[in-house]
């Protein structure tokens, strides 16, 4: 579905990203990893056209899309949610997700019509399952910091995408928060198909639902396989994992 | 969400209000029905500021360009052509959006202040060419004696049809803000990056904005050359900008009818004090600094605060 090659993108000569190579096939979960400053959410925002990589090339459903803008990345079926919160902080829950499902329908330039009427049962599908249901009419930038994270993830939902992307989902969060959104995701992967590409630093969550892990490096794309395998691999143990014989 | 009781409650109360609004003719002195012609103008055009201030986020600091465009372009039309003046009317919103759009396309490629600064330039360049051409615009001498057609030419007469389409451009306006384009240009005021990742192309949508804002500053042109029956180029000076701004600032800029309101309160200052002093700027100025230290959310921003810190949930998502 998704197919990274060689990609690169430089800030003034330093290479955030160098060489990241990745492959996700559709339904899979699929992990990022490596230490802070390893590029991952630069290459997140390669792929979802925040930024334009410098070369490499990037394929979604066999289509380059390497350095297309945002908004048309978004269109062709992926889409995110960010590191730090990104919301609409001045408007309702429940407009958050309904603007993401206006996009998502196309019907952003009707003028005239009553938005207050429109995308309602679906919206409230996607506050219902991501547990926000009861807080629509509250305004977004005066929710906790978790509950904010969870309506990150609910207005990338509401663009219904074939690829989510989510940059540390449970970042900041605390055990029981981590824990709602973890199960959400086995959810949305298991029970909605929904194929889905995340970092993540907590090692336990990564492990125990990933199916495939790509380990990031100083910008390259060091190692991609299952999670037991990249356990064991000795340049993850010395380069991650803080060395000692886990196997 | 408000019971129905109250609905028909508010409704009541809005066509009283219009009632009264539209029989002040029978009893206002024809003083204070300029006065009120006046105010409904400039809440008109402070209005279409903040659809694009307030609900847009978009820095638009030279709003007054377009006012006087539409307000040049009616009267031109009207004293250099025998064209009817219901064309008049119209081609003055139409020049104002035609304007906006082309100053939009080369001042939206930059974001915030940048763009305002240079739509203050590329603003401040109209104004000279009106300034200074005095065989076409009449330079800083303005336009005067425009031919306004008979049935509006009396202060009743002006204010009737000033109040009916001052009304009609709000509700158009208040639809545009309620409407699906109304909710995703306030995203991408709250928000432009994660406007773009949920699928919306920013500057496109921030265009429609400028041009709809264009047009009804264009409306307000023509309608205060109607009331006046001059155009002066004053009116597209970027101290009138200021004056708008502040008028959206004052009432509060994230509300529908703070700029309406804001707008009452600076007219009427103004015509006040200039009965005692010349020094307009000084008090404007005076009031800025105060607004922004005790107001920053002007005044029905403020109410709805207070609103929404007394009942979190009511005050929540209105306009």
């Amino acid at each position: 579905m998704l197919q990274i090659e060689h990609l690169r993108k430089c800030f003034d000569g330093f290479a955030a990203v160098r060489d990241a190579s990745l492959q996700v096939a559709p339904g899979e979960m699929v992990a990022v990893i490596g230490p802070n400053g390893a590029g991952k959410t630069t290459l997140f925002n390669l792929i979802t056209g925040q930024l334009t990589p410098d070369s490499g090339r990037l394929f979604f459903k066999g289509e380059n899309i390497a350095g297309l803008p945002a908004h048309r990345i978004c269109r062709k079926g992926i889409s995110r949610s960010f590191q730090v919160v990104n919301i609409f902080a001045r408007m309702t829950v429940f407009e958050n997700v309904q603007a993401a499902r206006l996009s998502r329908l196309g019907k952003t330039r009707q003028l005239f019509a009553a938005a207050c009427s429109m995308a309602v049962p679906q919206t409230m599908e996607i506050l219902e399952s991501v547990g926000l249901a009861d807080k629509r009419d509250r305004i977004g930038g005066s929710l906790s910091h978790g509950d904010q994270k969870v309506l990150e993830m609910a207005i990338a939902l509401g663009v219904d995408p074939d690829l989510l992307i989510l940059d540390e989902p449970t970042a900041g969060m605390s055990p029981e928060e981590t824990a709602v959104v973890l199960e959400l995701m086995k959810r949305l992967n298991r029970e909605m198909g929904l194929t889905i590409l995340f970092c993540e630093h907590d090692m336990e969550l990564v492990f125990s639902i990933s199916q495939r892990i790509m380990v990031m490096q100083q910008g390259r794309s060091i190692l991609e396989d299952t999670p037991p395998r990249v356990r064991c691999d000795a340049r993850v143990q010395a380069a991650y994992l803080g060395g000692g014989d886990v196997c | 969400m408000s019971p129905p009781g109250m609905r028909f409650k508010s409704a009541g109360f809005a066509f009283a209000a219009l009632a009264v609004l539209f029989l002040l003719p029978a009893v206002l002195p024809r003083y204070y029905l300029y006065l009120l012609s006046l105010v409904l103008v400039t809440g008109l055009l402070a209005t279409s500021l903040n659809l694009v201030l307030g609900f847009g986020g978009i820095y638009q600091f030279h709003h007054a360009v377009f006012y006087g465009a539409g307000a040049y372009v009616f009267a031109l039309m009207l004293m250099k052509t025998g064209l009817p003046a219901w064309l008049a009317y119209v081609s003055a919103p139409a020049a104002a959006a035609l304007l906006s759009l082309l100053m939009g396309l080369i001042c939206i490629r930059l974001s915030k202040l940048y763009f305002g600064m240079l739509q203050i330039s590329l603003g401040s360049l109209v104004w000279v060419v009106v300034y200074r051409w005095y065989g076409f615009t009449g330079g800083d001498d303005g336009l005067q004696g425009i031919p306004v057609p008979g049935a509006l030419s009396s202060t009743s007469g002006a204010y009737i049809f000033v109040l009916a389409v001052c009304l009609l451009c709000l509700a158009l306006m208040y639809r545009i803000v309620n409407s699906p384009f109304g909710r995703i240009f306030q995203s991408i005021r709250d928000n432009p990056e994660r406007s773009a990742a949920i699928g919306v192309d920013v500057r496109q949508h921030q265009l429609i904005g400028l041009v709809l804002a264009g047009a009804f500053a264009g409306v307000a042109g023509a309608l205060f050359v109607t009331v006046e029956g001059s155009a002066f180029p004053e009116m597209l000076f970027w101290t009138l900008s200021l004056e708008i701004l502040v008028m959206c600032l004052l009432g509060g800029w994230l509300t529908f009818w703070g700029p309406m309101l804001g707008a009452a309160i600076i007219v009427v200052l103004r015509t006040w004090v200039g009965i005692y002093t010349d020094y307009w700027t000084l008090i404007l100025g005076v009031i800025l600094m105060l607004l922004i230290y005790f107001l920053p959310d002007g005044v029905l921003g403020r109410a709805r605060k207070k609103k929404t810190i007394e009942n979190p949930v009511a005050g929540a998502g209105k306009v």
